[in-house]
């Protein structure tokens, strides 16, 4: 079986968030850029798969739509263990987009299983996952939080309102994950650091395909107010500032 | 000049700063009140590469280069010196040597299994009467024909329990002095050597020190590393190289705690404000970051140097020195900025106090460096 996993580029999470041009791009000055936390545990899960099912992955691919300065994000997958890395080289301004180029780097290569995260921590747009299976037409299962392989068996766990659903499904198809799929992301080591320089690395131009989105403007959350803390022996100041100051009893 | 860390080099730091934020940070208190070695994170580190890294691949290293280096030794000594300690004595004070001055045949024996994280080092040089005075070495080595004779005792001696594979400094011809010490690859379960207890330190308690005894412990002729009397050129040469990792580890403890106080300051509020809005408290930040950048420039300038085959050991006794005092400043700093809550120990920031101290000592204390340096301004 052939895995791909998709990853997006995004900003390391204690990022300041800052806009610019009038508040119509973000500023992505001194920002370091990490592989998006649900497509790293995907990535986990799927370099576990691999050693736990003795032969039965033969390879780990990694596919990101983004401009050259992704590479080392890219690279940083490498890395952690996957085999080879692809960079279909434009900006992913645009979910659908996004969605047709990887789409067509898996009608090219034939794998079985496609990895997404359920979202991405920039824009959490939570939607390639989706879109992908629609272009492919394949089985796509999201909130997956447990995929497990024996032979042709394929396990995989869904969290659902109150629960969770066991299900199968048949190859190739599209596990959009989410937190659980993995426990803790994997740290390179030195080994890891050394082979990423020699691994199969290409670089594809995009295929003309729509974009159906655009970002108009950006714009801060308001600032939180300030935490009152109320002792809870203290029932009728509760009720009072609920009442008086709140107003919503 | 570019200042740029490569790719490859951002990665390890971030590798080394993952491993610290995210494992050594959970048991780091406890296992500093406890006295306790940290075998698993040395096993997990051993894993990942860490214990070999700057060691040829060929012999099962990582062949990474010595910025690479210091930028892991600061990431894991903002968390835990203990766990940084083993990482610098495995690449520096053991494996480097042997690696530059051993036979082919010590490094398949030897180098191989630390290298690759299989076995720990430690290397024995201080004794009971010989501390910055290195060259008088009271460990006698007795050139027996077919093998060397070891006794005498060694102290302070970092991994000395987890460790397998020791590198000892001992006098063969006292007549010669410094020309007459050897060098020695020794196997720590030779009959002959005994442990004392577990040296009860002020920090790094979690770094496993012990004294060393040998009495009568035979030591293969072929163990000798480099010609006879090579020993105390060669463990000069191998402090050298030492100190960047002393020099890196004494940066991170300065740069963890100051993470520390700045963030604290952000949050306590006195009078008001956050205390960090007071002047008192921001120019005492303004102090720390300062010196901590200045010890980065020479740490990283004296692995720079030890990168290009350029000579490095006054950089790199710079690096110490300043690295270590400036750690020892910047972290009391830190506590009092945290006031009583730095005073405790539920707080990361004591702890780092604790352990600056001992980078002003070990591996040369920082008068040696003054020595190394000013003999090199005043000779001809």
């Amino acid at each position: 079986m052939k895995i791909l996993v998709c990853i997006s580029n995004v900003p390391d999470t204690t990022t300041r968030i800052r806009f610019t041009d009038d508040n119509k791009l973000f500023d992505s000055t001194g920002v370091q850029w990490i592989i998006n936390p649900w497509d790293e545990l995907a990535l986990t899960r799927a370099l576990e798969l691999k050693e736990s099912t003795n032969g039965t992955i033969e390879k780990i691919s990694v596919i990101n739509v983004g401009p050259k300065e992704t590479e080392p994000t890219l690279r940083k997958a490498l890395a952690i263990g996957a085999d080879e890395a692809i960079r279909i080289n434009a900006l992913p301004e645009d979910t659908y987009f996004i969605a047709a180029q990887l789409a067509e780097a898996v009608r090219k290569n034939n794998y079985d299983i496609i990895l997404c995260g359920i979202e991405s921590s920039d824009y959490n747009g939570s939607a390639v996952g989706g879109m992908l299976s629609e272009f492919l037409d394949f089985p796509s299962i999201s909130s997956v939080s447990a995929l497990n392989i024996e032979g042709n068996n394929i396990e995989i766990k869904r969290e659902i309102d109150g629960g969770y659903e066991i299900m199968t499904t048949s190859l190739p198809f599209i596990a959009i994950v989410q937190k659980g799929i993995a426990i803790e992301p994997r740290i390179p080591s030195m080994r890891g650091i050394m082979m990423a320089r020699k691994k199969p690395f290409a670089v594809f131009e995009p295929i003309e395909a729509e974009s159906l989105t655009e970002h108009v403007s950006y714009e801060l959350p308001k600032p939180k107010a300030a935490c009152k803390m109320i002792d809870p022996e203290n029932i009728k100041e509760l009720v009072d500032v609920l009442h008086n100051e709140a107003k919503i009893i | 000049m570019n200042f740029e860390f490569t790719e490859e080099q951002k990665m390890i730091q971030q590798a080394a700063k993952d491993y610290a934020q995210r494992e050594l940070i959970k048991d780091a208190i406890e296992r500093d009140e406890k006295a306790e070695f940290p075998a698993k994170h040395i096993k997990n580190l051993a894993g990942l590469g860490f214990l070999g890294m700057m060691t040829d691949p060929k012999y099962g290293g990582g062949g990474m280069d010595a910025i690479s280096y210091v930028l892991a030794i600061e990431e894991l000594s903002k968390v835990d010196s203990s766990v940084s300690v083993v990482v610098s004595v495995c690449n520096s004070l053991v494996n480097w040597g042997i690696e530059i001055y051993g036979t082919e045949e010590q490094k398949e024996k030897y180098l191989k299994p630390l290298a690759r994280g299989e076995k720990i080092g430690a290397f024995l040089l201080s004794e009971p009467e010989a501390g910055s005075d290195a060259s008088s070495q009271r460990t006698m080595a007795e050139d027996k024909g077919d093998y060397y004779l070891l006794n005498g005792t060694k102290n302070w001696i970092s991994n000395a329990n987890s460790a397998s594979t020791y590198v000892v400094i001992a006098q063969t011809y006292p007549e010669k002095k410094y020309r007459g010490i050897n060098a020695f690859i020794v196997e720590k379960d030779s009959p002959g050597i005994s442990l004392g207890k577990h040296e009860d330190k002020m920090g790094m308690r979690s770094s496993d020190t012990h004294s060393v005894m040998f009495t009568d412990v035979k030591v293969p002729k072929e163990n000798r590393i480099g010609e006879d009397g090579f020993g105390f050129k060669y463990a000069m040469k191998v402090l050298d190289g030492g100190r960047i990792g002393i020099a890196a580890q004494a940066l991170g403890i300065a740069s963890g705690a100051f993470d520390l106080a700045l963030k604290y300051s952000k949050e306590r509020k006195a009078f008001g404000t956050e205390i960090c809005n007071h002047q008192a408290i921001a120019f005492k930040l303004s102090d720390m970051a300062v010196k901590i950048e200045a010890a980065r420039f020479f740490c990283l300038k004296a692995a720079w140097l030890k990168d290009n085959n350029m000579p490095y050991g006054i950089a790199s006794a710079m690096a110490k020195q300043y690295s270590a005092d400036i750690a020892m400043e910047v972290t009391t700093e830190a506590v009092q900025i945290h006031g009583g809550y730095g005073y405790v120990k539920e707080y990361h920031v004591e702890r780092l106090m604790r352990d600056a101290k001992l980078t002003q000592i070990y591996e040369g204390t920082s008068e040696i460096q003054k020595i190394v340096i000013s003999r090199s301004l005043l000779k001809d």
